[in-house]
């Protein structure tokens, strides 16, 4: 079963407004930045501990993983360039973001609550900052926030977003490809944690590393050795991933990624944007036997006016993975639509 | 450090104390030469490092029995389709060529029949199931390591996680249900268990109910063969437990790969098409 239409287009429109307006603020942000300092702490640990190797000699990545947590993808804007919490002000902002994440909450009006109504039981967010506590998943640029687009990026962002605005569902082709149960924010490239099924499980078989991501049961299976790519013309939503081992660091880069006016790669909802020359490159790295950090660079000149990197540290977890059979219980899309049909017919009723 | 992850560690280490013991009581010689009488040398099959016949790559039926498990003649696609859409001819893949519905379920097996243009789930791009995932005319993907194994899909891009360790009760029902897997000498056994009722078993309307209970046997034969069995048991449908076998397939092309199949995008018009605003209204 999936969410309500009314709601979950309800909960679109804000996001997709907040994004706007975040996009639209984002401003070049002062000096002064933690990042060196604690990179090199977390230089120094991984040095001081190697994972295991597989029989057939790769560290061993292997397990199940778990992305979910509290950081958010962009930075407070009014944070500039902190980009850790200190202790302190992690468990505060864990405090309030877990009140202000609560949707079992009827404090705040009849609209709210109904915004609410996809409730707190459907979530699987963590409930703490990420180990890592950044103040953000986007850490380059240095200021945490998407970069810009390229103006004819934002020309057609704009033309695209004005087109949903005044035809938001006529057919299931105008809403994002996770309604469709296409593609999801985690299942990627890049692995970005949402809502709920944040768990990955790596299996390393000799010659290649298999991510079998729980939402929307994605296993991508990356060769490690010699390949032939697919042609340039052949694109898939999940693209054509390659990898290679650079020391203890499993390397994957991602061609060749399919996209619509729909693809929100970046961010959960629809606030990203990619196109035919997006090329992600993933970093695993194994640090401690309990934590992998990801690291993903995209790169799409053609629409973002300079690379962006995410980290996320993803926590080893006894958690089983559980089967998400989204397409087949989407009751969600059929209400989107039958709810448009509907407002559709009243309107013209009262011409 | 949070709670679960103090459980996991707890885990883990009980994990690995146990995984060597359970290792070494996976292989009597005895049920390995029962399970593969005709097999030939040990050699002939890859292995991994804990001796266990590596199986990783991708592998393929090559039969009909998606179309219909039992022999069946060619049959009439829908017309305006030409010959694009017809029942290719095929040998069965059951013991004894019939499976043995109870009376009821005999009768609805004939409605399925009737309705498969319309009825059957993977019209839609639902989850096959087990074992109908294994002799679709697709691909799968078997990732093994010495800790771990999944079979991937190429159709609908199902997964299935098995579960080597300790067998576990199917903890909810879902589409491609719990698998419980183990070695008896070279053949993997997975008890597949909490499928639920909405996948069929072929086109022909072949089904089952959520208390289906599958056995499949993977004996490798060489690198490039696979003997798979699988019996079924539901004693809501079935009058008795019936086999399948067959013959898989690895792909031997260079590059073989399982490409990204998400279907539902193909089924979208066909389940959303009358929802669908309509010009100038």
């Amino acid at each position: 079963m999936r969410r309500g239409g009314y709601i979950l287009l309800t909960l679109i429109a804000i996001a997709v407004l907040a994004a706007v307006q975040s996009l639209a603020q984002a401003s070049q942000a002062p000096s002064e930045s933690a990042t060196p300092q604690a990179n090199a702490k977390t230089a120094a640990a991984v040095k001081n501990w190697t994972p295991a190797r597989t029989p057939d000699g790769q560290p061993d990545l292997q397990g199940v993983w778990d992305t979910a947590s509290l950081t958010p993808l962009e930075r407070p804007k009014e944070l500039g360039m902190k980009a850790f919490y200190t202790p302190e002000e992690a468990a505060a902002f864990e405090k309030s973001r877990k009140q202000e994440n609560n949707r079992d909450r009827r404090d705040g009006g009849a609209q709210t609550d109904v915004a609410r109504a996809y409730n707190e039981g459907w979530f699987d967010r963590g409930s703490k900052l990420g180990r890592n506590l950044r103040t953000s998943r986007v850490i380059d640029p240095p200021d945490g926030r998407f970069p810009p687009f390229t103006p004819e990026a934002q020309k057609h962002y704009d033309a695209v977003h004005a087109y949903l605005e005044a035809n938001p569902a006529n057919g299931p082709e105008d809403r994002p490809l996770f309604e469709r149960c296409l593609v999801f924010s985690q299942t990627g490239p890049p692995l970005i944690p949402g809502n709920y099924n944040n768990l990955y499980q790596i299996v390393q078989t000799p010659g290649s590393v298999t991510i079998f991501s729980e939402m929307g049961h994605q296993a991508r299976t990356v060769p490690l050795d010699e390949h032939a790519k697919l042609p340039q013309n052949v694109t898939q939503w999940m693209g054509d991933s390659y990898g290679h081992w650079d020391g203890n660091t499993l390397v994957i880069e991602t061609t060749n990624v399919r996209y619509n006016d729909m693809s929100h790669f970046g961010t959960q909802y629809d606030t990203g944007m990619s196109d035919r020359n997006m090329k992600v490159v993933e970093r695993f790295t194994r640090t401690a036997p309990d934590l992998l950090i990801y690291r993903a660079t995209v790169t799409d000149p053609t629409v973002y006016t300079k690379p962006w990197t995410i980290e996320i540290p993803m926590d080893k977890t006894e958690s089983a993975i559980f089967e998400y059979a989204c397409h087949e219980g989407n009751y969600g899309i059929v209400g989107i639509l039958a709810g448009e049909r509907a407002r559709e017919k009243k309107l013209a009723e009262h011409r | 450090m949070t709670r679960r992850k103090l459980a996991w560690m707890a885990a883990a280490a009980a994990g690995i104390a146990l995984l060597p013991a359970a290792a070494f009581a996976q292989a009597p010689a005895s049920s390995q030469a029962k399970s593969a009488p005709a097999a030939p040398a040990r050699a002939a099959i890859p292995r991994l490092t804990d001796g266990k016949p590596n199986l990783n790559g991708i592998w393929q039926a090559m039969n009909t029995a998606n179309w219909d498990l039992v022999t069946h003649g060619p049959s009439q696609g829908p017309a305006a389709f030409g010959t694009f859409l017809t029942t290719p001819p095929g040998l069965g893949v059951v013991e004894g060529d019939a499976i043995p519905y109870l009376p009821d379920a005999a009768i609805k097996k004939k409605e399925n029949y009737a309705n498969r243009w319309i009825a059957d789930p993977e019209l839609k791009c639902y989850l096959p199931g087990v074992p109908r995932a294994t002799y679709m005319p697709y691909p799968f993907e078997i990732v093994q390591s010495t800790s771990a194994m999944l079979i991937a899909y190429e159709y609908a891009e199902a997964v299935r996680t098995i579960n080597m360790g300790k067998p576990k009760e199917a903890p909810v029902d879902s589409w491609m249900g719990w698998s419980n897997g183990h070695w008896e000498g070279d053949t993997l056994v997975i008890d597949v268990t909490g499928m639920n009722d909405m996948s069929w078993l072929d086109r022909a309307g072949d089904f089952h109910s959520d208390a289906l209970h599958v056995v499949e046997r993977y004996t490798p034969v060489n690198a490039a063969l696979l003997n798979y069995e699988a019996t079924l048991d539901d004693i809501s449908v079935y009058s008795k437990p019936w086999k399948i076998s067959m013959p898989l397939y690895r792909h031997m092309e260079k590059n073989a790969r399982r490409m990204e199949f998400k279907c539902a995008e193909f089924a979208e018009e066909l389940l959303y098409g009358p929802l669908r605003r309509k010009p100038n209204k």
